[in-house]
């Protein structure tokens, strides 16, 4: 409390955020971080601003429970959100220099992580072991097909540099060169991860 | 992350390549990006002179072209086709590769720490490489000219299906391609700079430097930013999927049943206007992030050499705001014609109309700030009063083309190319060599020659003119765009005249940019040496060597004390007060 007060009358000298005292008194790391969130979000609400117009635009759309393996999603989907829990905690010990938890916990969501790629590679054999392409499927209009591919892929690419992201954290966790700050801009990216899932999830396989 | 021994520079790099190639230094990128897109507005405006002497003089025997475009020009002689490519190159060049390179990335770069009291940007490595990512853009958009089919040749719009199908036009073969990679590493560039500008501008304010106390020039360019990030994923989400329509077969814009040369499309289920919709919805924000740093710039320009405060500063940043909150809700009224619903049309005719709102003050406050001013008249100034008025110029065209009833006549006319040039190309243009003119000595430690500076301008203005005024009357008359001779038709052939009037402007246009070129590196070389504050402004860039050394600050950084526009204060000594002069005793803080 001290501290920041003598900041406040040294630096502010009047108006708000000046000298530096940002608006969020937050480190510019972060405040990048959330920004290039911000943007990443856009670029999926793009994405699925253009599925919902393909979708409306189409005379018909496949029937999703003959479609898809809802209990499958189902997995996939607590195994993703369950890897949001554990990275939180991680984030949360290192905040507390519990430096072996960070790395258990950071080996945990790397679990998550990767049994939710896993999952979702064997649903994309399944689908194309059944003749689903980019052009056509057999379930119906073939922007059906186009838009399930380049949307679950696009995900799943951030899903897979999320887990490089891990790695790198947690070798770096391991081998006592992270820091606090550090960790919880990775945590930052893979909740946004999870985030936007709860999005593609009931857009595309409930409603 | 990164050592920052002073700051946030990077520690000073010694050898050549650190220094002036691959330098973190926010000066030296925001000149490279200014060099950039000075090579490439020698290209696009080449491009542009082409098209004029198409225009003018149909069917005209260029040898020496042939040579360097065997498919498109043979012969010499331009193919239709060839003329589409001119006109998409020369619109993508100009946007993205020299407007927004010289404004946005070059000035940005440059004045962003400079005028808050940084060191450097929050990131100056990310900095570097944004830069390292236009290079490679503009070197396959220009590699495009020369693979199979030219280059792209579906508008910078790139409409589909016309860019969606290789075989639709020669153009959309590679050339396509390139373009949809170039844009995407433009894209990841630019984002990676808003990112660096955004945080840079919230985070790292000197002392003292409240919000309030910005220069507009920082102000316009965080709203530029913020557009940027906000609207530049719509149009990746766009090309990705077009990337994908063409190389994977998918529909996302290709309608069933199209016939293309005789022969069916094999696509079905997409729609074409879905494009429309996505492309203007970056399209018409990316105006304005070209347009506000050009306002903001004039701005300051203003108030140094009316030595007065800009008029309606708060005004202003209110503005600004609403302008950026409306600019992402109008991008239909580029649409009318497309067959959208009347209902939505009324919506976007409306939103277009509340925009000239804040468009209006600000241009108000731009007149308003030469009011009693003790004016003067140096070139950033003369060019500065020529931003006005090409801004009212401009945006008269604009109320007739925001609203749906005369834009249907209006649509895909000369008029449209007369006004956005006036708005994107001369706005933007005439702010930019404002700002050179403005900025040079800080830039280069040397002035640029006045009387050169003088008849580049009154060159300019009058070529300025006499081109886009010009068209606006070509379009009231009915000239359709995008045509690439107009001698076969009977009704236009009495404009015929007014072509060559619009062409021998754009070549006055041309003669006038030859002599800033010299202008700029001649007095690169030989012009006087400049003092550290030779306008006599307020803002902090003034208060350091010029050029600036490295950490733009030996010593502490500066603290600020009051707002960036104290000109002709009642009881000062001089007619302008910096930012870091300390208050009297009776003025101190509360």
């Amino acid at each position: 409390m001290e501290t920041v007060q003598t900041i406040e009358r040294t630096e502010a000298f009047e108006s708000p955020w000046a000298g530096g005292v940002s608006p969020f008194k937050t480190s510019w790391q972060k405040l990048m971080m959330w920004l290039f969130i911000i943007g990443d979000a856009l670029l999926f609400a793009g994405f699925l601003a253009i599925y919902g117009f393909v979708r409306l635009a189409s005379p018909s759309w496949p029937n999703r429970a003959e479609v898809f393996h809802l209990e499958l999603i189902a997995l996939m989907t607590t195994a993703l959100i369950s890897s949001g829990a554990t990275m939180a905690t991680a984030v949360e010990a290192a905040r507390r220099g519990h430096w072996r938890m960070v790395v258990r916990f950071l080996l945990l969501t790397l679990a998550g992580g990767l049994a939710f790629l896993g999952m979702q590679a064997y649903e994309w054999s399944q689908f194309i072991a059944a003749g689903a392409t980019l052009q056509s499927n057999p379930w119906g209009v073939p922007p059906f097909g186009a838009s399930f591919f380049l949307i679950t892929g696009f995900h799943g690419a951030h899903v897979s540099i999320g887990i490089v992201i891990l790695l790198i954290t947690a070798v770096r966790s391991a081998t006592g060169r992270s820091r606090a700050g550090g960790l919880e801009l990775a945590g930052l990216y893979w909740a946004f991860v999870d985030l936007v899932w709860v999005f593609i999830f009931p857009l595309f396989y409930l409603i | 992350m990164i050592p920052t021994p002073i700051g946030n520079a990077t520690p000073h790099a010694t050898g050549f390549w650190r220094r002036y190639i691959f330098s973190a230094d926010h000066k030296v990128i925001g000149i490279q990006y200014y060099l950039t897109a000075m090579a490439m507005a020698l290209v696009a405006g080449a491009l542009a002179l082409l098209m004029r002497i198409q225009l003018t003089w149909p069917g005209i025997r260029l040898s020496w072209l042939g040579k360097l475009f065997p498919a498109g020009m043979p012969g010499g002689v331009m193919t239709p086709e060839f003329y589409l490519s001119l006109i998409t190159m020369h619109g993508t060049l100009m946007v993205f590769f020299v407007i927004s390179l010289a404004l946005v990335s070059g000035f940005g770069n440059y004045l962003i720490p400079i005028q808050i009291g940084a060191r450097d940007m929050a990131y100056p490595f990310l900095n570097m490489l944004s830069f390292w990512l236009v290079v490679p853009a503009c070197l396959i958009m220009l590699g495009s000219f020369f693979v199979e089919g030219g280059a792209a040749a579906a508008g910078w719009t790139a409409y589909p299906p016309l860019s969606a199908l290789p075989q639709a036009v020669p153009g959309s073969g590679w050339g396509q391609t390139l373009w949809l990679l170039a844009m995407a590493l433009f894209i990841v560039s630019f984002t990676m700079g808003g990112l660096n500008y955004v945080t840079t501008i919230l985070n790292l304010r000197t002392k003292g430097m409240s919000m309030m106390r910005l220069p507009l020039t920082v102000w316009t360019l965080f709203f530029a930013a913020v557009l940027g990030l906000l609207t530049f994923p719509a149009l990746t989400a766009a090309a990705i999927m077009l990337l994908f329509d063409r190389h994977f077969g998918t529909s996302f814009f290709v309608p069933g049943g199209l016939f293309v040369g005789g022969e069916i499309v094999p696509h079905e289920g997409g729609t074409p206007l879905l494009w429309q919709h996505l492309f203007w919805f970056l399209g018409h924000p990316e105006v304005y992030v070209l347009l506000l740093p050009a306002v903001g710039m004039t701005f300051d320009v203003l108030a140094a050499f009316t030595r007065k405060p800009v008029f309606g500063y708060r005004l202003v940043v209110i503005s600004l705001i609403v302008l950026t909150a409306l600019s992402v809700v109008v991008w239909g009224h580029h649409m009318f014609v497309s067959g959208m619903s009347p209902y939505l049309g009324e919506f976007f005719t409306i939103g277009t109309m509340l925009i000239t709102v804040p468009s209006a003050v600000i241009g108000l406050c731009l007149i308003a700030s030469l009011w009693g001013g003790c004016l003067r008249l140096t070139t950033p100034m003369l060019f500065a009063i020529g931003v006005i008025a090409l801004f009212g110029t401009g945006g008269f065209g604009g109320i007739f083309l925001g609203n749906a009833t005369s834009d249907i006549f209006l649509h895909g006319s000369y008029f449209v190319v007369g006004h956005f040039h006036f708005m994107i190309g001369g706005v933007t243009l005439f702010a930019m060599f404002a700002a050179t003119y403005f900025w040079f000595p800080k830039m280069f430690g040397r002035s640029m020659n006045e009387r050169l500076g003088r008849i580049h301008f009154w060159l300019s203005l009058i070529g300025f003119y006499g081109m886009f005024l010009g068209m606006h009357f070509l379009g009231l008359n009915g000239l359709p765009r995008r045509y690439y001779a107009f001698t076969q038709f009977e009704i236009l052939k009495p404009l015929q005249g007014m072509h060559l009037w619009i062409s021998i402007s754009s070549f006055l246009f041309a003669a006038a940019s030859f002599l800033f070129l010299f202008n700029f590196f001649w007095s690169l070389a030989r012009g006087s040496r400049a003092a550290r504050n030779p306008w006599e402004a307020t803002t902090l860039e003034w208060t350091v060597r010029s050029p600036p050394p490295h950490g733009n600050w030996e010593a502490e950084p500066p603290q600020v004390h009051r707002w960036a526009y104290e000109y002709s204060a009642p009881d000062a000594a001089r007619d302008f007060t910096p930012q870091t002069v300390e208050p009297d005793g009776a003025m101190a803080p509360k």
